[in-house]
């Protein structure tokens, strides 16, 4: 088992970096992990083994280093460096600032970093004023170079400053044409211009209100300072003037009281009208809840109006030391659930859709579905439906593109389907490295909902003030939870979709390349039948729209059928080649034909004891749900957001201590009244027994050994299979004939145990293939000669049984034995890596306890068992899908999925490599050596890049001669 | 009414037997009695099975006094040790029931009527300090009813005592199987279950694999209350010591495992409804000739036997069954142990 990718957007992001020079992205998290993106398929990894949360992350410029520094007041170094052919993200320091003995913690604790251009030293600004420097790679503190606040002070004329002025450093930013000056920004105001080399002052400007950060103008004439009360002030620097007063102050969101601006850009363009880029500022009253960054260019202003708070920011722009002009090309925004990139070369500021890094979570995942080795024909339909919808994109082409993917190409295209709590069924490209969004095809225009699609927030007038505008896409709140989505089964074959909801809605879809306006079939089935007394407490079923609907090119439902009672769907198999839907709840299943659109049969597995299931409990978490929802929604409205503060002190560590305290507090109280658990059989009477866990078509040898027909087979949670004989009329009567069905069998588990995969293995002991397979000529078509066996897996034990009379062969126990239950089971090809003709069909297994088991078939025997998922991750095991190629994904986090294999032969791993570009010309003092360097990791990288790739042109190519190897190597780019 | 015969004493018969010729020598043929005996102690004691029945016959000295009740009008407290110190005269009490009456008691039917609850088994494989019990569930509707809980216990390593993570009996349901049996109580350490040491394994999942195996469930425990251990003869009193706890033979658990897979199979059929609706237990299809399950089959009937627990109401029936036509039939492997002698009756 191998842990190969995480896909998705980081949960709870603390940090953003960015490297101009390897056009490279690092995000930090809460959890003390590290990630670091480039070019599409260019992804590194690090975790912290403090998990603490990092706080600031710096690349050391022109170099593949970054340092971190986490909330525990620790810097690590880290570098990528290759090994193996690839390049690998490695902690290489760790260091923590120690003061002087007695001294307060609050003497060293870091709030601000630089690292300087000369890639030699990092400037530490503390909260005592001290700025502390540190030489790299060792992380020795030269005591001697020491800014302390005593020094600065003496330089700066005391009828202006007292001994307070000088704490916290709040921001520390290198001339961009002196490498021997820094500004140096004090919380309190005061900002200080200091020659490294003398050791002194040379300028100081008095600031009246707390400072937030600073930024230079490009050729080091002017500085920009933002403040606490949400205005930003523009300062000159010239040598004649040592305590210049103020260019311009301004209160871009004035007059009246605003929040504080925590970060500003000043960008220069050829044009002259300079960007001004900053975050918060908004109106303290009315906008104050607002998470924004503002844009202003000329007369152009936009305040981008983020979904949840910002983490950080940064823009995209001519890094050439040369260039006159910063001419900003985009702006990257790291948002709590999601990054923003917006085009800031294109009229109207469009986002740019990332390759990467997509909200998984934009609104809650409610179940997932993997779909192996796409049809070209489907996957190029699906994508150009997705085109459709991504018109308002920018165009640009992704700006972070450092790195090169080195990675072998996918082997075949794969598709992740995720349905969301909001109704929307996602498309994933799920082949290579990068999730990428494909499609999104929405369920609700089915359907008359309370929502408004009109309650947008976009709709702000023209003269609206402050000009927001609302990007992203993540909203978790779904206005109808019945909307949201439980089963999706795909045929890639046909294109036929099957989507089931929690409202017991199953709708059968099929792709249309065009825009449409149709009627919705509609038809209703009553699993209940003819039970009496039973009253549904849960939801109401979904109100469906009258009349044609319009739809958008993709896949368009033609068919809706709603059980009734309208509880969770639980279970759906669609047969593509019979033309034939099934769908289970806990009260029964039913079979549709959707050829005809009518109702086949329904079946009631209801126990008459069960009446938990018939009052729907389920309603009532949902309807919690709902007013936690409303009640968040409040919150959001009325909250201000707390004020970003690093380090220690403040209110909000104040909480978050009385939090950690009463946490530990309620978990000694758990400890005193220790858990206990209940020994007791399951009995029939146990709750849900009637719950339809699984649905299986399969064409078998069900009454007697010389005729084989199409079946339906039913699992439920009480351990009862039942067996369905279909009659489906030949294709050229198929629209005459009603499909006729007849209970074959029953079979009960005398164990109990939910079943959760039913399967029937032909004569080779090889399960029947999926329904078209054989049609398209891409599996062999079954045994129909030898026996077929039945295979049920329960919770507890994987039972087979000889068909058509049943009688048991074999069975494992599994919870007997090791005390674990079946959680997800899925038949699996394992390929050999070794030759190409062999491959062998295991079963994978997940466990409750979140290990992996892969068990041989026909003979069930345990071959492995890996730990894969924290037993006490629920969610996780809950989400975990299986591919058809022993694959799999779980979801880490509400945005994340993380990817494993199993197999040996299909690894979808990031492999990539990170090449020094060469520094053209530099301007800084120190470059020398920094520059040779370079050019020598540069060749070296060309020079293992080629022997991966072609080793023999390798022989014919100037070792020496880095012409000849780049020729080669874009040529053979160029190729790829 | 006294009735006075001979037995030979070499060769008693059968329990079944003698009663049928109690029966005959009183002329009560269909009359259901409890027949006991007064021992060398002067104790009045049940004689309803074979082995108590021949301990009677070897005690007759050379007179051996049988009483004989109506089963329904039978005082059951007549019974037992300490009968003689308790009441002057086992006779008295006997013949004028009355005297007993006020206390309504509990009618116990014969053992034969009864179904095995629990057992303790493998006493002599297991240190003194555990316990092994077996607990049956059949079809009952009486619930198992035990709760479990995390605990820790001190064990004795080569590093001295170390505290270890263990599952502990929390709570016994009030008439439910675990309190009936008198063989778990609360705090009893929870060592293994069916053959598998629960170490390392979480309370769920020793809760799931109890529960799965709950039609058929053996725990073995090291019971809080040390008092009531089984003391075996071959050893030195008292040594219930450190050095029987630290483990069982590796052995054990697994040829328990297997005994227990294989002997699960008969009462875990699942049902299967055809088309006829009746419903039918599943059969097992051949088994191909390397089953391991076969093999287990046989030494399963070897279990009982080496255990001794109380057989089970069919084995019972079987050998009572049984032993008129073992002479014409030949001993069968399975039932080697059981009494094989002829059947010789004098009056």
């Amino acid at each position: 088992l191998s842990q190969t990718v995480e896909h998705g957007f980081p949960h709870q992001p603390s940090a953003l970096g960015y490297s101009p020079f390897l056009r490279l992205m690092a995000i930090g998290t809460r959890s003390g992990a590290i990630k670091l993106y480039g070019a599409p398929g260019v992804e590194f990894m690090g975790l912290h083994e403090e998990n603490n949360t990092v706080m600031q992350i710096h690349f050391i410029p022109d170099q593949c280093q970054l340092v971190t520094l986490l909330d525990d007041n620790s810097l690590h170094l880290w570098s990528l460096k290759q090994h193996g052919g690839a390049s690998e993200l490695r902690e290489e320091h760790r260091f923590t600032l120690k003061g002087p003995p007695g001294s307060p913690p609050s003497a060293t604790q870091i709030t601000a970093v630089l690292p300087h251009s000369s890639r030699e030293v990092l400037y530490l600004g503390t909260e005592s004023g001290n700025i502390f420097v540190v030489e790299l790679p060792s992380f020795q503190v030269l005591e001697d170079r020491t800014i302390t606040s005593e020094a600065v002070l003496q330089r700066v004329p005391e009828d202006n400053c007292s001994r307070r002025s000088c704490e916290l450093v709040e921001a520390l930013r290198e001339h961009p044409k002196n490498p021997d000056q820094i500004l140096i920004g004090y919380s309190r105001g005061l900002i200080v211009l200091w020659d490294l080399q003398n050791n002194k002052a040379t300028h100081h400007f008095l600031g009246s209100q707390q400072l937030e950060n600073l930024y230079w103008q490009r050729d080091g004439s002017k500085f920009i300072s933002c403040h606490y009360d949400g205005s930003y002030t523009q300062w000159p620097v010239s040598s004649d003037n040592r305590q210049p007063e103020p260019l311009e102050n301004t209160v871009p969101y004035g007059p009246f009281p605003c929040k504080a601006i925590s970060k500003i850009y000043w960008q220069t363009t050829k044009n002259g009208l300079p960007y001004i880029i900053f975050q918060g500022g908004m109106p303290r009253a009315s906008y104050g809840d607002r998470h924004s960054i503002s844009v202003i260019h000329g007369s152009q202003q936009t305040a981008f109006d983020f979904t949840s708070r910002v983490i950080d920011f940064f823009i995209i722009f001519s890094s050439e030391p040369t260039a006159e002009f910063d001419d900003p090309s985009a702006m990257v925004v790291l948002a709590e659930e999601e990054l923003v990139v917006i085009d800031l070369k294109t009229a109207g500021w469009p986002a740019v859709h990332p390759p990467y890094l997509a909200s998984l979570h934009c609104s809650a995942i409610t179940c997932s579905h993997h779909v192996s080795n796409i049809p070209l024909k489907l996957w190029e339909r699906i994508i150009s439906a997705g085109s459709k919808q991504n018109i308002h994109y920018s165009s640009m082409p992704w700006p972070i593109d450092g790195g090169t993917n080195i990675a072998p190409d996918p082997p075949q295209r794969d598709l992740l389907l995720t349905g969301h709590e909001d109704g929307t069924v996602r498309f994933w490209d799920a082949s290579g490295v990068c999730l990428h969004l494909l499609y999104k095809l929405s369920t609700v225009r089915v359907f008359l909902t309370d929502a408004d699609p009109n309650d947008n927030m976009n709709t702000l007038g023209e003269d609206e003030w402050p000009p927001l505008r609302k990007v992203g896409t993540f909203d978790p709140y779904s206005d109808d939870p019945r909307l949201g989505i439980q089963k999706i089964y795909l045929c890639k074959y046909s294109g036929y979709l099957a989507v089931a909801g929690t409202a017991g809605q199953v709708l059968v879809m099929e792709l249309n390349d065009e825009d449409a306006e149709h009627v919705v079939d509609h038809a209703e089935a009553d699993l209940l039948q003819d039970q009496e007394g039973y009253r549904w407490k849960g939801h109401e079923k979904l109100k469906t729209r009258d009349g044609p609907v319009r739809f958008e090119a993709g896949f368009q439902p033609f068919v809706l059928v709603q059980c009734q009672p309208p509880a969770v769907v639980t279970s759906l198999a669609l047969h593509s080649e019979w033309k034939l839907v099934a769908f289970g709840t806990s009260h029964g299943f039913g079979l549709f034909d959707h050829q005809q659109k009518r109702l086949v049969f329904v079946k009631c597995t209801l126990h008459p004891s069960d009446q938990l299931a018939l009052e729907g409990p389920l309603s009532r978490v949902k309807s919690l749900k709902k007013s936690l929802r409303q009640s968040f929604r409040r919150i959001r409205r009325s909250r201000v957001s707390s004020r970003k503060r690093r380090g220690g002190g403040g209110n909000a560590s104040e909480v978050q201590e009385a939090n950690a305290k009463f946490d530990q507090d309620t978990l000694q109280e758990m400890e005193l009244a220790p858990v206990q658990r209940k020994i007791e059989a399951r009995s029939a009477e146990d709750s849900f027994t009637g719950f339809v866990r699984t649905l299986y078509f399969a064409d078998t040898f069900l009454r007697d050994s010389s005729r084989h027909c199409p079946s339906l087979w039913a699992g439920t949670n009480g351990g009862t299979v039942y067996a369905f004989c279909l009659r489906v009329p030949p294709a050229e009567r198929r629209m005459d004939e009603p499909v006729r069905a007849e209970q074959a069998k029953e079979i009960q588990l005398m164990h109990r145990a939910p079943v959760v995969g039913i399967l029937v293995l032909d004569g080779r002991s090889t399960p029947l293939p999926e329904p078209l397979e054989v049609a398209h000529d891409l599996s062999k078509s079954p045994d129909m000669q030898g026996s077929h066996q039945l295979l049920v897996v329960s919770e507890e034990q994987f039972k087979v049984f000889t068909l058509p009379k049943v009688s048991s062969k074999l069975k494992l126990k599994l919870t007997a034995l090791e005390g674990c239950r079946v959680r997800k089971v899925t038949v699996a090809n394992f390929g050999s890596c070794k030759t190409d003709d062999y491959s062998e069909n295991d079963l994978a297994v997940l466990t409750n306890l979140g290990d992996i088991q892969i068990i041989s078939l026909p003979f069930l025997k345990l071959q492995t068992r890996y730990p894969c998922i924290r037993k006490e991750d629920v969610s996780g095991i809950a989400s975990c899908v299986f591919t058809k190629y022993g694959q799999g994904f779980y979801l880490i986090s509400p945005s994340e999925f993380e990817r494993f294999s199993l197999s040996a032969k299909w690894l979808v791993e990031p492999r990539c490599i990170v090449d020094v570009p060469e520094v053209t010309s530099n301007n800084h003092v120190h470059n020398k050596s920094g520059m040779e360097n370079a050019a020598r990791k540069s060749r070296f990288f060309s020079y293992s890049f080629l022997e991966r790739k072609s080793g023999r042109l390798m022989e014919h190519a100037l070792l020496n001669d880095e012409k000849v190897l780049k020729e080669i190597q874009s040529t053979l780019e160029g190729d790829r | 009414e006294f009735r006075r015969f001979s037995l030979e004493r070499s060769k008693p018969g059968r329990f079944e037997e003698f009663y049928g010729l109690l029966q005959h020598v009183h002329k009560i043929p269909n009359v259901e009695v409890l027949v006991g005996y007064t021992d060398i102690h002067g104790d009045l004691l049940p004689i309803n099975n074979d082995d108590n029945y021949h301990k009677a016959v070897s005690t007759a000295n050379p007179l051996l006094r049988i009483f004989i009740q109506r089963k329904e009008d039978a005082d059951y407290s007549a019974f037992g040790t300490d009968t003689l110190t308790r009441k002057k005269n086992v006779l008295s009490n006997v013949l004028r029931p009355d005297n007993h009456k006020k206390k309504p008691h509990i009618v116990i039917s014969m053992p034969q009527d009864f179904r095995p609850v629990s057992s303790i088994i493998d006493v002599d494989i297991l240190p003194e300090t555990h316990r092994r019990v077996r607990l049956y569930k059949y079809g009952t509707d009486k619930p198992l009813g035990f709760y479990i809980r995390d605990g820790s216990s001190v064990r004795v390593t080569p590093h001295g005592l170390e505290k270890v993570p263990g599952i502990f009996i929390s709570r016994l349901v009030p008439g439910g199987l675990a309190q009936s049996t008198g063989l778990l109580a609360v705090n009893d350490e929870v060592l293994e279950v069916n053959g598998i040491e629960v170490s390392g394994k979480s309370l769920d999942q020793v809760t799931d694999m109890m529960i799965a195996n709950s039609r058929n469930l053996i725990i073995t425990v090291r019971p809080a209350n040390q008092r009531n251990n089984v003391v075996r003869n071959s050893r030195t009193s008292g040594s219930s010591g450190q050095s029987t706890e630290s483990s069982l033979p590796s052995s054990t658990p697994n040829t328990l495992g297997s005994l227990l897979q294989g002997e699960e199979e008969s009462d875990e059929e699942d049902i299967v409804i055809e088309e006829s609706g009746e419903p039918q237990h599943i059969p097992k299809a051949a088994p191909s000739s390397d089953s391991i399950e076969s093999l287990s089959q046989m030494e399963l009937l070897h279990e009982p036997t080496q255990n001794g627990f109380l057989p089970s109401t069919e084995m019972n029936s079987n050998h009572s069954a049984g032993s008129i036509s073992m002479e014409f039939e030949g001993p069968e492997p399975g039932r080697k142990s059981l009494e094989e002698d002829g059947t010789i009756i004098t009056l």
